[in-house]
């Protein structure tokens, strides 16, 4: 078994236990880079001088006797949308081709100062629109389970690069599905946490009031390793929720004693693969052999999440992707004058589904449409954040399937962005409401795709759903398999 | 509802975006498509529900008026298309 | 026929703080082009806003003293618009849950008091700068991101009188609250004006522009009144007033309208997600009256009641909170509140004036011009010395006693050393004392004169006249 195949904490002990060096470790997972990334395409940039240069640095520490803590050393990934100082940071667009931010992102920070070790930015749907993938300015990300199929999106790179080895961590970020939809179509780990847990500073903002940095990962132990690290207030995110971040890894305890699983019945019908359903409910089967008690329940408003989603969302995008403007950072295009400047930059550093994003953003909050379009979305908003409200005083959490379908083939559902939309009809809720959800492997389709289980919880429930998930990868081996790759 | 082609032009002047003819038809098209989609929110009754801008309700996140060193000038610049003796350049602006 | 205009004007005013309204970037005018400026002011990919506490504060401190309603809710807005100046295509506001509302402000007009109001008082963001050159434009972003708050009044001023007025009092309020400078020149004042004119007495409005770029309060006042009778004169004309933005052309005098883009004004405001709202209550409204000083009208009253002051020194004397906290203090060290009015009025003043200078930067301190006093009173130096002992105060700080000594300023009142002197005067203008004893005592004024020359001022006069008289 190659060192980049090993968990965060199998690396930890090996390193503690001076079995192995972050330099050796590093190596590997820079030597499966260069194997498989030419197929798989999940990175944007390779910072493989800057990780080595890391991994010598924490193995001084190592020899000096120096306590590290559980991610010193360990081979990082970060989405292309997180800011990292000094090294490009494009949001998988030409318009942001050549910015390098002269900040880091606060995640960043904080994963810096526990000695991660940084491998490299991937790919993503540009600016985070979309759900598979296919729209960034660099190229399609290929699902290492089948090279023909997505790896959903929008942090497509991040999911597949777990799921290949090319990568021991990654962060993603979710704004309607971002984290668990790949997640969930690549066989890995994907937790997007309560809206304010993680500080967005140096997150390029898609949607601002729904996005979220989580992370990514092999099993739910590193999931909680990598939450630890990045959690917590940030003085400079005013949305970041200033309340104790508790430590994570208590939480992966075998025991589901009492708890309660509704089933919302609005998330398993038309539309839902037949084996996904199965490989979802066979896993709340199992959940319940092993002492939870499921019942189903109610979400009713759940039909109505897609439209409100797509409205907020682009509202907010439509004014956060103004600034790329070609005045003082990215791409500018042809300057005659000011207007064509701004035109000409636009149009052409912008993909297709970000200005179609665009314009429908601008045509909900412009004059005369503003109430009927993206107010009226918001107060959907909240009818959606209270049907969780209502299911949570019954159940500790909800569990669904994360996305209709396994990963599905590349160009299928391009050319028809509504169908692409309806792909995170299961993961939209969640950002709208603010709660944590969490994708775990629950199975493989009959052509060997993974199929991903959704787990809900109330606002900062993040240790119930990581218990009960922890719980369910125990009693199963889902993701302990590797794709061939 | 239904959009306009006249409507994804105001639209596309608003968010400084151009297309082409074949463009503008095909965006007219799939705009039309997805608003007739979301327009469903219209059959809910919100007449009593509050909007939610913010998901967590939070107040008052104020910091003190105390000085952070700016950013040097070459690292506010060095992301610039055009510069010029420490500003930033653009086409002549004509008021 | 007969017109009224109907103005209303928009003043933003820049808050004193350090730092920016949404980082800790510094506000200080001057600075080379954007040396002043970070990732957020700069509107950067990724970064996020936080609200300066103190720019609330003073906020809230301006609207208590404007007479406004605080809003227990309020919150920022997202204004979107695309112009170089701002760099992350919108600006920061407030739109429909303001922080203030509902205030006015007391002027003066035509002998009579008026009470204007104030509509609303919200916070926003500043933009850059553009400097326009032939090859193109140049932006400087140390002002984005610069405190502003925007007081609007309703349209009720009904000449440019009045308008002028008004801002006076906007800005004796706001630099009284030390909230800001109200500086127009440094644009920390900026005032933008809506006008139209109407048949006089008449209910409706007509139709109304929005003059810009005046960089005084004259300025207002004579592109109101050219604007005005520019309405007026289409109006008679049988022609109708264009809705529309016109500059102020300080250079020609006149306003002329700016090339109106096809655009409509369709800002697209919405709730900005990246800041939370603002919840003031009144335990907080509050603590910041605390922070409220004594405003000019209050302390002018109490200055001719508790210090028996003629009006116009009162007047005067509160004009400036700095001046009126100078005079109080010199007030506190030394009991003789008209003698120290005197002095500021007359002495002190004229040399602020001469030098162009506030008192604030003023480096004679309240402790030495009381020693000054004291050293009158103990007849050390007579008040003729003292004008020229403090116009050494006022160049170079030092302290009286020391000027006294340095120049060998005491005065006389050895009587010997007197009597010697007015021996040599009496021998040198025989003409004069004969015409005396003939009965023209106004000569003594001369002989008097005499001797100070001879004692270069440092005569005590009591004791001159005194000797005179017992010698002739």
């Amino acid at each position: 078994m190659e060192l980049c195949e090993y968990t965060c904490w199998q690396l930890h002990d090996m390193l503690k236990r001076k079995e192995v060096s972050s330099r050796e470790i590093t190596e590997s997972v820079i030597k499966r880079i260069e194997e498989v990334d030419e197929r798989t395409n999940c990175y944007i940039t390779k910072t493989f001088d800057v990780a080595l240069q890391k991994s010598h640095q924490v193995d001084d520490k190592i020899r000096r006797g120096e306590e590290i803590h559980p991610l010193s050393g360990i081979p990082i990934a970060i989405k292309d949308n997180i800011c990292t100082e000094g090294v490009r940071t494009t949001c998988g667009s030409r318009i942001l081709l050549n910015f390098i931010p002269p900040y880091d992102a606060t995640v960043v920070k904080r994963l810096k100062e526990k000695g991660a070790v940084f491998i490299g930015k991937t790919n993503m749907d540009e600016f985070a629109m979309g759900s598979s993938t296919e729209t960034s300015y660099f190229g399609i990300t290929r699902n290492p389970w089948n090279l023909e199929t997505v790896p959903g999106g929008s942090s497509g790179g991040s999911a597949a690069a777990v799921a290949a080895d090319q990568t021991i961590l990654a962060l993603g970020s979710d704004t309607g599905g971002s984290i668990r939809q790949p997640a969930s179509m690549c066989g890995v780990i994907g937790l997007k946490p309560t809206y304010g847990r993680i500080s967005r500073f140096g997150l390029i903002a898609y949607a601002s009031s729904l996005d979220q940095i989580g992370p990514i990962t092999k099993d739910v132990r590193d999931c909680t390793l990598l939450l630890n690290a990045i959690s917590g207030y940030d003085e400079q995110d005013s949305t970041s929720v200033n309340r104790e971040v508790p430590d994570y890894t208590k939480s992966l305890v075998e025991d589901l004693k009492g708890i309660k699983i509704g089933i919302p019945t609005e998330y398993f019908g038309k539309g839902l693969d037949k084996e996904v359903e199965e490989g979802v409910l066979d896993g709340v089967k199992l959940l319940c052999s092993l002492g939870a008690e499921a019942e189903e329940t109610h979400l009713p408003h759940t039909d109505y999440a897609i439209a409100s989603y797509y409205l907020i969302a682009t509202s907010e995008a439509s004014s956060n992707l103004a600034r790329y403007d070609g005045v003082g950072y990215g791409y500018r295009g042809a300057e005659e004058d000011l207007i064509d400047m701004y035109k000409h930059t636009r149009s052409s550093g912008f993909g297709a589904e970000v200005k179609r994003r665009i314009m429908l953003g601008t045509y909900s909050l412009s004059s005369g449409y503003y109430d009927a379009y993206y107010l009226k979305a918001l107060k959907v908003r909240t009818l959606i954040k209270q049907d969780f409200e209502e299911a949570f005083k019954k159940f500790d959490c909800l569990i669904t399937p994360t996305s209709p379908t396994p990963a599905f083939y590349i160009g299928e559902k391009i050319d028809d962005p509504l169908t692409m939309y309806l792909q995170d009809i299961y993961t939209i809720s969640t950002n709208l409401a603010g709660i944590p959800g969490i994708s775990i492997p629950c199975g493989f389709s009959h052509d060997g795709l993974p199929i991903g289980l959704q787990i809900l919880g109330p606002i900062f429930g993040e240790e119930k759903l990581l218990q009960i998930a922890y719980t369910f990868e125990q009693n199963t081996d889902y993701h302990q398999q590797k794709p061939k790759i | 509802m239904g959009i306009t082609k006249e409507e994804v032009e105001y639209i596309a002047r608003l968010a400084r975006l151009e297309f082409d003819e074949t463009e503008k038809e095909a965006f007219t098209h799939q705009l039309d498509k997805i608003l007739e989609y979301v327009d469903k929110i219209n059959e809910l009754d919100t007449s009593h529900v509050q909007p939610s801008s913010h998901v967590i309700p939070l107040e008052n996140v104020l910091r003190e008026d105390n000085v952070k060193e700016s950013l040097p000038r070459d690292l506010v610049l060095a992301n610039a298309p055009k510069k010029e003796r420490g500003y930033f350049k653009v086409p002549k602006v004509i008021e | 026929m007969d017109y009224e205009p109907v103005i209303g004007l928009e003043v933003h005013v820049q808050l004193a703080t350090k730092t920016k309204l949404f980082c800790g970037c510094r506000t200080t005018f001057g600075a080379p082009p954007n040396s002043q400026t970070c990732p957020v002011c700069l509107g950067f990919p990724g970064v996020l806003p936080v609200l300066n506490k103190e720019v609330v504060e003073l906020a809230i401190l301006s609207a208590i003293a404007l007479n406004c309603t605080i809003n227990p809710y309020s919150r920022f807005s997202r204004k979107n618009y695309f112009y170089p100046d701002l760099p992350k295509a919108y600006q920061i506001s407030q739109y429909d849950l303001p922080l203030a509302k509902d205030g006015w402000v007391e002027i003066s007009s035509g002998g009579k008091i008026r009470k204007i109001g104030i509509i609303r008082v919200h916070l926003e963001e500043d933009a850059g700068k553009l400097i326009h050159e032939d090859s193109g434009s140049l932006v400087d972003y140390n002002r984005c991101g610069i405190p502003l708050i925007e007081i609007v009044s309703s349209p009720m001023l009904r000449s440019s009188q009045e308008a002028y007025e008004y801002l006076n009092a906007l800005k004796d309020i706001l630099r009284y609250l030390r909230v800001s400078d109200c500086n127009m020149e440094e644009g920390s004042l900026r005032c933008d004006a809506n006008v139209s004119v109407r048949e006089k007495d008449a209910e409706g409005f007509g139709t109304k522009t929005e003059v810009k770029n005046m960089n005084s309060f004259k300025a207002v006042k004579q592109a109101l009144d050219y604007e005005i009778s520019r309405q007026i004169d289409l109006l008679e004309k049988g022609r109708r007033v264009l809705q529309e933005t016109r500059l102020w052309d300080e250079r020609e005098s006149r306003t002329h309208g700016m090339r109106t883009k096809e655009e409509a004004h369709d800002y697209r405001y919405f709730p900005e997600p990246d800041l939370v709202p603002l919840s003031i209550n009144p335990e907080w409204v509050n603590k910041i009256s605390k922070r409220l000083p004594e405003l000019p009208k209050d302390r002018m009253n109490r200055f001719l009641k508790e210090y028996g002051l003629p009006e116009y020194d009162a007047l005067v004397l509160t004009s400036s909170r700095d001046l009126a906290d100078y005079y109080e203090e010199c007030v506190r060290l030394y009991n003789q509140p008209k003698v120290i009015s005197n002095w500021i009025m007359t002495e002190l003043l004229a040399l602020l004036k001469e030098d162009g200078i506030e008192i604030t930067q003023v480096k004679i301190k309240p402790e030495h011009l009381i020693s000054m006093l004291g050293l009158i009173d103990k007849g050390v130096i007579s008040g003729k010395i003292a004008k020229d002992i403090i116009v050494h105060m006022f160049r170079t700080g030092k302290d009286p006693s020391l000027i006294v000594e340095e120049k060998g300023l005491v005065q006389i009142t050895d009587e010997d050393e007197v009597s010697k002197v007015i021996d040599e005067v009496i021998l040198e203008n025989k003409k004069a004392v004969l015409e005396y004893k003939s009965g023209k005592t106004k000569v003594m004024g001369f002989l008097v004169g005499q001797v100070m020359k001879k004692t270069e001022g440092k005569a005590n006069p009591q004791i001159v006249n005194k000797l005179l008289r017992e010698k002739i």
